[in-house]
């Protein structure tokens, strides 16, 4: 006679799904072994329908057989809800009181990790250049997915989205006209390459690329939060070796520093925007 | 705080939650949680969770106001927040809530679901995995179908499925529609919710 599993209908779909984030990660090079658990698998179980298949373990004869889904999966990991001055209280922050400081450099470098289809790329560039500091300012802004960053370096936005960021702009201490930054066809817009210029989007991967520049101000807005805390450590470690010696670090407005290893490093500058500073002798 | 791995919650770790009340609520939602948050003691030994539908840029006034009139510890989450008992945890405007099996609370920007983030489903269906028979999941006043679905997933954990009566509630769709949806354990007026709960054992 046959045995019956002993795991109920949840824990076989846990096993499911690490079996397949396995086989993504031997086969493919990226691990999404330690994201949070919960998003996580409403993701794949999303991804799941979208592939029309019963199963979560049906997805892995895909993974090897069927050349773009793993494309199609990366899509769905990737999509999160992106706007330009999400959070207008941490913009008008940045803008009255971390940039005075960060005018005090000659030239500053600007790290934007995890900028998905480049929104806030573009909405940091607008703060530099009604601040005065676009000319001497290269914001570095980085995704693991290439067809996020292909968005985000077309400029290419949908004009429907405009009422908001307009709105978002003027809330968070805009000094001009917002229209003045892009160009509507039909319906859509472009962002000026007077922005752009100053914007160059590199693909990198927080689980395992390494830093790549000094930064003066990192921004890492609402990608710990897909993490957990092992990866969140590694992330924090590697956003905290890349800023210069009290640089600025933002996080998501409801991210916090409070159960990560690398707490010590920074101090807090606005709890409330969550914008930490890292201390002059933080151990490298 | 000690954050726990592994991928079932030990023993330990359940009991020290007690029961997760889970309320979605929409239109008309600042009252009625008002008149339920009201009545319930600091002794409290159960959790809560809510997903109200509120704008992104909608400022913490409410929160603060029910924190202020409230025995409970009320305040927005924090991503990676552990669930204590006595505690009253809202989704932030802009955000989904997700709970974790080891006692976590998660938030993410995934798309809207049902035209809402944070969304009642969503978290209904994670606490529903995560904590099966001890949840309560509550629906209240709202004028939309979000919640419907994870108030049967929680009922299909065999957990415990309120509503309130759709006859007394400021806006009847939400209600109406998880009544459709889910054979439900109570429907009960406001006074009656906040009665079972501080019952609760």
């Amino acid at each position: 006679m046959l045995e019956k599993p002993i795991l109920d209908p949840y824990e076989t779909e846990d096993l499911e799904i690490r079996l397949f984030l396995e086989a993504v990660k031997e086969y493919y090079g990226y691990d999404f072994t330690h994201y949070a658990r919960a998003s996580l698998r409403r993701r794949i179980l999303g991804h799941k329908e979208v592939e029309g298949v019963d199963s979560v373990s049906q997805l892995v004869p895909l993974l090897f057989e069927d050349p773009h889904f793993f494309d199609r999966f990366l899509h769905t990991m990737s999509i999160t809800v992106t706007s330009m001055f999400r959070n207008t209280d941490v913009f008008l922050f940045l803008r009255e009181t971390v940039l005075p400081k960060l005018s005090t450099y000659p030239f500053i470098n600007i790290w934007h990790a995890g900028c998905a289809t480049g929104e806030e790329a573009y909405a940091m560039a607008i703060l530099l250049e009604e601040e005065g500091l676009l000319n001497r300012s290269n914001i570095y802004a980085t995704d693991y997915n290439k067809d996020a960053l292909s968005v985000a370096s077309k400029a290419i936005y949908p004009l429907d989205n405009m009422k908001e960021y307009t709105e978002n702009y003027i809330k968070s201490g805009g000094r001009g006209n917002f229209i003045d930054y892009y160009q509507a066809r039909y319906d859509s817009v472009k962002f000026s390459s007077r922005l752009s210029d100053h914007i160059t989007f590199v693909q990198h991967n927080l689980m395992n690329d390494q830093v790549f520049t000094q930064a003066h101000l990192v921004l890492c807005r609402n990608v710990l939060i897909y993490f957990d805390q092992n990866l969140q450590n590694r992330v924090l470690d590697l956003l905290q070796e890349s800023l210069v010696s009290r640089g600025f670090l933002v996080i998501g407005d409801r991210e916090t520093l409070d159960f990560s290893s690398s707490s010590n490093a920074f101090e807090t500058f606005s709890q409330s925007n969550r914008v930490y500073r890292k201390l002059a002798f933080a151990k490298t | 705080m000690q954050r726990h791995e592994g991928e079932s919650a030990p023993r330990s770790v359940v009991n020290r939650l007690g029961k997760i009340v889970a309320i979605g609520v929409s239109s008309g939602g600042f009252r009625a949680l008002e008149r339920i948050l009201i009545e319930i003691p600091s002794s409290f030994p159960h959790s809560i969770l809510i997903v109200q539908h509120i704008a992104i840029d909608a400022g913490g006034y409410m929160v603060e106001y029910l924190n202020s009139c409230s025995a409970l510890e009320i305040g927005f989450v924090d991503a990676g927040a552990v669930i204590c008992c006595g505690h009253v945890y809202f989704a932030p405007p802009g955000y989904h809530l997700l709970a974790e099996r080891e006692g976590t609370l998660s938030l993410s920007i995934d798309p809207p679901v049902n035209f809402s983030i944070p969304s009642v489903d969503v978290l209904f269906e994670s606490v529903a995995r995560a904590f099966g028979e001890r949840v309560i999941g509550v629906i209240l006043t709202g004028a939309n179908a979000d919640g419907a679905k994870g108030l049967s997933l929680i009922k299909k954990n065999r957990g415990t499925a309120i509503v309130q009566d759709p006859s007394v509630s400021d806006a009847k769709q939400m209600p109406t529609h998880a009544l459709e949806s889910t054979d439900v354990d109570h429907v009960f007026s406001l006074e009656e919710i906040a009665a079972y709960l501080v019952n609760l054992k």
